[in-house]
């Protein structure tokens, strides 16, 4: 009874605030807009900008001579070529290995499922700095050996070579076939294949002409994650190739940024050359769109079923050999070599015990400031773009899903864009908004470093609290607004708890690739503020392998204990 | 104890028009039953009046006051309007226990510790929930959720409470059960109850007024359940209140025809409540038409069902097959009727519509 007397009496006080005070919904909208537009937008624009006009005016010399530069269409040549045998051979890996655990009934598959994701964990610089030790051409722990062995004048494999960058690609992005096959090999409805056998269709004929077209989709998805990953990627190229000038577009711009050192025509030059690599990577999204949109099947349910294992006889355990070996070098092999380097007194000595210390770790962790800056840095980092993305990335989904305001399409597509761009790119833009283009210059500083990492990784908390919002229907929040709470209390009290499992993952999807990235801040960093992966870099750019080495190790083991946490923290929450 | 009033709303989803200038008076102290079809704007004009959406025309007052008016800018936002409301889809916060959720709408609106206690208590024990205090929603059916929404529907207003197919979920005993329920809340407690639903049966036995709207949004007839029943204002109330039988009338020369490809005469005085100048439609209930020998009328049964306490007949009159229904009752203690049969009809209480195209259902 009081509630509707409390009602009438503030009639008059409402009807003068509505209409004048700026509602929730669209306080939520106007900021979401805003912040996008700073982070993503104007950086963007400022990459295009810079390279079509100079001083004001339309100028396309630039990007004509960055065209015709017989170097950078080299780096385009190698580039498309990286990325197509990557894209090839990870196809065919991924779909192969994706088989067998799915499909087959060779014994051990939960140990090597879980070993198949490892390479998902790391940074695939690491792996090429791993390579790099083992089979450089003059200094490879296993071309030396080998020479010895056979008194040959030349090395065996160079992996300083487009080859030796097609393998190491291959060996870290096979998973996102692998992955997304398994899974969905795993939810296909296996009758599809028994009625196949039942109607007298063969084994091989049934993989062929049922299975694989089934999951087809499934490839495709995964193909186009290598492709577009290999077209923008800068870790892998960058180690094994600087020393022998063999370049990629990503490595070609970071050649170019760094060369330029800070000076602006440089910066141009490389925002020209991005725009270039962006055009790349556009038309890959653009196949992808097509390709995907073909040949999609239904009969891929969401419910999980026993699927029919196919019996494998005597070619089991030639497979689980073959399985092992490879596993053995994909994952195995680098990590224990890095491990190993890691504890060597000096780069060169042979692996034996007598050569081992722990000094490597002691200066990296406890002496060395820059080491020491660059942990609290990549910390800080990402804990603070973590933080700053789940919240924003919530505050955008509830715009787009819920708010549903004129230009949510827009705001949608503004949010996951930086996800497609080469984190390269991005770097060069956001060098051009904030270093003095509108009055601020944060360039040197850790704040540069944060915009970036923001922008690069607002798509996945995006996406994780999108995902979780749509399943949070209008009524628990209209029910919560009818009891006497307010807008903002129904948010607090209804949909933010609803959707807290998905900001929990969408912070540590954040979180743990923030850690070690590198492509980013390679480009943005400053004298004091090295992240942990650009601290590794520089080591093994300066040529303390050793101790590269020793912090490459340190970081893959604070990698496993922030994977294995996430596990823990998520299992937990499973049931909410 | 509130009432409700409607004025000249319209509302719009983006373009498309979804109610148009609907005015309706809710009084205090009744139980109004919104009927239609699904998909009518039943949900949406209550969302207007929940203040979930803004409607483009109109003014909607709660006892008076005017709580969202277009042309004066006022909008009560909807915590403020103190309407329980009972969603379609429960809208029982998963995140939360049975009594949490019963108890939120009082913590919010800042009642005393021990008379939230009571009341939730109070409230649980009529919804028949007592003993699930501490359930979480998922190890509920979706009729117990249902009652918990009920309930904490009941502790958010003891003005208007607003029941959206509140019973769609329970099975046939317990819906009768919460029917009685729900009568005697309001009969104790005198709360204004509006009850949406697209079953005319249970509204006819629970609410006091049903009003009744036609799939464009349009309200067709305000009333009792007896005066639907009775003066059914067209030819879609009239169907939607329950199975019908409609047989397209000619008048030809001072008599009246069955226009059913042969036609065949029934009346040589102008029927009651026959259109003139109209083309017309006879309405007529299952119930109401008679086997009579007398009659000049004459069917054939095509063929029959028993339906335990009724038969249902279908009935071919000229290419029109009519449904008739007879209690098993009258049945056993008259003649048999078979399959093949030739028998006369009389027709009872006839109604007249207007034959148009549209309102063929």
């Amino acid at each position: 009874m009081s509630l509707f007397r409390a009602a009438s009496h503030q009639n008059s006080d409402l009807s003068k605030l509505d209409g004048k005070k700026i509602s929730l919904d669209n306080t939520l909208t106007i900021l979401s807009f805003v912040i996008l537009i700073i982070v993503v937008v104007i950086p963007m624009t400022m990459i295009v900008y810079n390279t079509f006009f100079f001083k004001g005016k339309l100028d396309t010399r630039l990007f004509n001579e960055i065209i015709a530069n017989p170097e950078n269409i080299s780096a385009m040549r190698n580039t498309i070529i990286v990325a197509f045998w990557v894209t090839l051979f990870g196809t065919i890996i991924g779909v192969f290995f994706a088989w067998l655990l799915g499909r087959s009934d060779i014994p051990l598959k939960g140990m090597m499922r879980s070993m198949f994701t490892i390479p998902y964990m790391f940074p695939p610089f690491f792996g090429a700095m791993a390579w790099d030790l083992l089979l450089s051409p003059r200094g490879g722990y296993f071309n030396k050996w080998f020479m010895n062995l056979t008194g040959m004048k030349t090395a065996p494999i160079n992996i300083n070579s487009l080859g030796g960058i097609i393998f190491v690609e291959t060996s870290y992005y096979f998973p996102f076939v692998f992955m997304q096959v398994v899974s969905a090999l795993e939810r296909m409805d296996p009758t599809l294949e028994e009625s196949a056998r039942i109607a007298g269709a063969g084994q091989g004929y049934v993989i062929r002409k049922i299975t694989l077209p089934l999951v087809r989709p499934a490839i495709s998805a995964g193909a186009f994650l290598i492709l577009i990953s290999s077209l923008s990627h800068f870790g892998v190229p960058s180690i094994l190739g600087f020393s022998q000038n063999i370049f990629t577009l990503p490595t070609k711009i970071y050649q170019l940024i760094s060369r330029a050192s800070g000076e602006f025509q440089g910066i141009r030059e490389g925002a020209a050359l991005s725009v270039l690599l962006v055009i790349v990577v556009m038309l890959a999204l653009i196949l992808q769109k097509i390709v995907l949109k073909s040949g999609r099947y239904d009969i891929i349910k969401g419910k999980s079923m026993r699927p029919m294992l196919i019996k494998l006889r005597k070619a089991k355990y030639p497979l689980l050999i073959l399985s092992f070996a490879s596993l053995f070098v994909i994952v195995v092999v680098p990590l224990v070599m890095i491990f190993l380097v890691g504890l060597l007194k000096a780069y060169g000595l042979s692996l034996t015990p007598n050569n081992f210390t722990f000094n490597n770790y002691k200066n990296v962790l406890f002496e060395s400031k820059m080491v020491k800056d660059s942990i609290f840095n990549s910390l800080f980092l990402s804990i603070s773009a973590g933080l700053i993305c789940m919240f924003l990335g919530v505050m955008v989904a509830y715009v787009i899903n819920k708010i549903k305001p004129y230009g949510k399409g827009l705001l949608e597509i503004i949010s996951v864009l930086p996800y497609s761009i080469p984190g390269m790119v991005l770097a060069i833009g956001v060098i051009l908004a904030w270093s003095g283009a509108f009055g601020i210059n944060l360039y040197n500083t850790i704040w540069i470093i944060l915009i970036a990492y923001i922008a690069r990784y607002l798509a996945f908390s995006m996406k994780s609290a999108s995902a979780s919002l749509q399943q949070v229907h209008y009524s628990l929040e209209e029910a919560a607004r009818s009891c006497g709470a307010s807008h903002m209390q129904s948010l607090t009290d209804v949909t933010v708890p609803l959707i807290r499992p998905a900001m929990v993952s969408g912070f540590f999807l954040i979180f743990l690739p923030a850690m070690r990235e590198l492509t980013t801040s390679v480009l943005l960093y400053g004298p004091f503020t090295r992240t942990l992966g650009v601290a590794i870099y520089s080591l093994k750019t300066d040529g303390n392998l050793v101790q590269a080495s020793a912090l490459a190790s340190f970081t893959i083991l604070l990698i496993i204990v922030c994977n294995a946490l996430v596990r823990f923290i998520t299992k937990d929450r499973k049931g909410v | 104890m509130a009432s409700v009033k409607f004025e000249n709303i319209t509302i719009n989803y983006g373009k498309k028009n979804i109610i148009k200038n609907l005015s309706m008076d809710i009084r205090e102290n009744e139980i109004m039953g919104l009927v239609g079809p699904s998909g009518c704007g039943k949900t949406t004009l209550i969302r207007a009046l929940c203040g979930f959406i803004k409607p483009v025309t109109g003014n909607i007052y709660l006892n008076d006051h005017l709580v969202y008016s277009q042309e004066k800018r006022i909008n009560i936002p909807p915590e403020k309007r103190g309407i329980g409301v009972v969603f379609q889809d429960y809208a029982v916060w998963p995140h939360l226990s049975v009594w949490e959720n019963v108890v939120y709408p009082m913590k919010k609106h800042k009642v005393p510790k021990d008379e939230i206690q009571k009341r939730a208590t109070y409230a649980l024990e009529q919804v028949r929930m007592t003993g699930y205090e501490r359930h979480m929603p998922s190890q509920l059916s979706g009729g117990q959720q249902q009652r918990v929404a009920i309930a904490r529907a009941l502790v958010s207003s003891d003005e208007l409470i607003i029941l959206d197919e509140p019973i769609t979920n329970l099975d046939a005993k317990l819906r009768e059960k919460m029917i009685i329920e729900i009568q005697m809340i309001q009969k104790k407690i005198g709360t204004t109850i509006i009850y949406i639903t697209h079953d005319q049966e249970t509204a006819l036995k629970l609410c006091n007024r049903i009003s009744i709207m036609e799939p464009d949004g349009t309200l067709v007839q305000i009333g009792t359940g007896e005066e639907i029943t009775k003066t059914p204002k067209n030819r879609f109330v009239f169907t939607f209140i329950g199975v019908t039988n409609f047989i397209p009338i000619i008048e030809k020369n001072g008599s009246w025809y069955f226009n059913v490809d042969d036609e065949i005469e029934f009346s040589h005085n102008m029927p009651a409540g026959y259109l003139k100048g109209k083309k017309n439609v006879m309405g007529i209930r299952p119930t109401d038409i008679m086997f009579d020998e007398s009659s000049k009328i004459k069917g054939k049964i095509a063929h029959s069902v028993f339906l335990g306490d009724q038969y249902d007949y279908f009935v071919q009159l000229g290419s029109k097959e009519l449904r008739i229904q007879r209690n098993s009752f009258d049945i056993a203690s008259g003649r048999e009727y078979n399959e093949g049969d030739i028998v006369g009809l009389s027709f009872l209480h006839p109604y007249y519509f207007e034959d148009t195209k549209e309102a063929s259902l």
